[in-house]
């Protein structure tokens, strides 16, 4: 998959570096941002209530 | 490191590959060998993908929902404080308790109500309590139990609080002793709670006279804690306590870890004049 992605990417090697770059940070943007905190509550960590 | 060793052949049976791919479909030249080894390639990076998948939901947990909670503990803070300088005080409504569940006003949830400090945990240990205590709530900081006391009352003043991410107001909780003041501030009131427990062995089992400990580890499930007289559902108070709920061991909700403390003095607020529980504190 990864080298797949690598040998799509336009450009040269500069370039390319520069795009996985922005790829992994609006990647880890989306899980950190949204996939996360959406996903949080539901998992079993972190109640800290009593009756619940 | 297995990446690095892995990364030169690969760049040349890709190349090898491609070659072949411009002219034909891509496992059409393909040996068996060729497919078990793209197999288990393509598990492989699945593998390691979902393992930094879940590295970077520990660094969620432990440090990006510090910096969001941070922010709204802030807020909810600078609010309180904004409230007690035009003289409102929350808790208090037409001139009573503020109590919540009765035919009086109700808090909204998710405001400031009281500052809590935890000197055994700092000097700097404070944290602005917010009212309710659903996800919402408890991201802005520790959150009181709708239907339980107010600061000061007789009744337990129950409070719940994150141990680990969210700000995280209770992580060292453990770290109390007994006789260990928990100092709360209301706009017109400092109250100075002691944790419970046996002071001259620093037993925090010790249950002492009235039958309840300093600190207890119980079920999710156990609300007696947070009963008007903790652990004895059905008795009517005559103490003024303090309980403190929050998620044990770290990182697990299997159980609840309780800290229960007794008002052993209250003073008026007068100016910016501290109780002598805190640093620096003269009243």
């Amino acid at each position: 998959m990864y080298v797949w992605i690598w040998r799509h990417l336009p450009g040269a090697l500069t370039w390319k570096i520069l795009q996985v770059a922005l790829l992994v940070a609006a990647i880890s943007a989306l899980l950190l941002f949204v996939i996360f905190p959406w996903l949080e509550p539901k998992l079993p960590i972190n109640r800290v209530t009593v009756n619940q | 490191m297995t990446i690095d060793d892995q990364e030169p052949p690969e760049e040349q049976e890709e190349g090898a590959v491609r070659t072949a791919g411009r002219h034909a479909r891509p496992d059409a030249g393909m040996s068996r060998a060729d497919m078990v080894r793209l197999g288990l390639r393509g598990t492989g990076q699945t593998l390691i993908t979902l393992g930094v998948v879940v590295l970077l939901f520990v660094v969620y947990e432990l440090w990006v929902t510090n910096i969001f909670a941070q922010e709204k503990q802030h807020k909810v803070h600078s609010a309180l404080e904004k409230e007690w300088a035009n003289g409102d005080d929350p808790l208090v409504v037409g001139g009573s308790l503020n109590l919540p569940g009765g035919k009086q006003g109700t808090i909204p949830t998710g405001t400031g109500i009281a500052n809590i400090y935890i000197p055994r945990l700092g000097t700097d240990y404070h944290f602005t309590i917010v009212e309710g205590t659903n996800d919402g709530d408890l991201e802005k900081g520790p959150g009181h139990y709708i239907h339980t006391a107010l600061p000061g009352q007789v009744g337990n003043f129950a409070v719940a609080g994150h141990r680990v991410g969210k700000g995280e107001p209770f992580l060292n909780l453990d770290h109390l002793r007994p006789g260990d003041a928990i100092v709360i501030e209301t706009k017109s009131t400092w109250y100075v709670y002691t944790v419970k427990g046996n002071v001259q062995n620093g037993d925090l089992n010790d249950k002492g006279t009235d039958g309840i400990p300093g600190r207890e580890i119980v079920s999710p499930s156990d609300t007696d804690v947070i009963a008007p007289v903790a652990d004895h559902p059905g008795a009517t108070p005559t103490q003024k306590m303090i309980t403190l709920t929050t998620c044990h061991p770290k990182f697990t909700a299997s159980q609840r870890m309780i800290l229960h403390g007794t008002l052993s003095r209250q003073v008026a607020r007068n100016g910016d004049a501290l109780p002598k529980e805190l640093a620096g504190g003269t009243i």
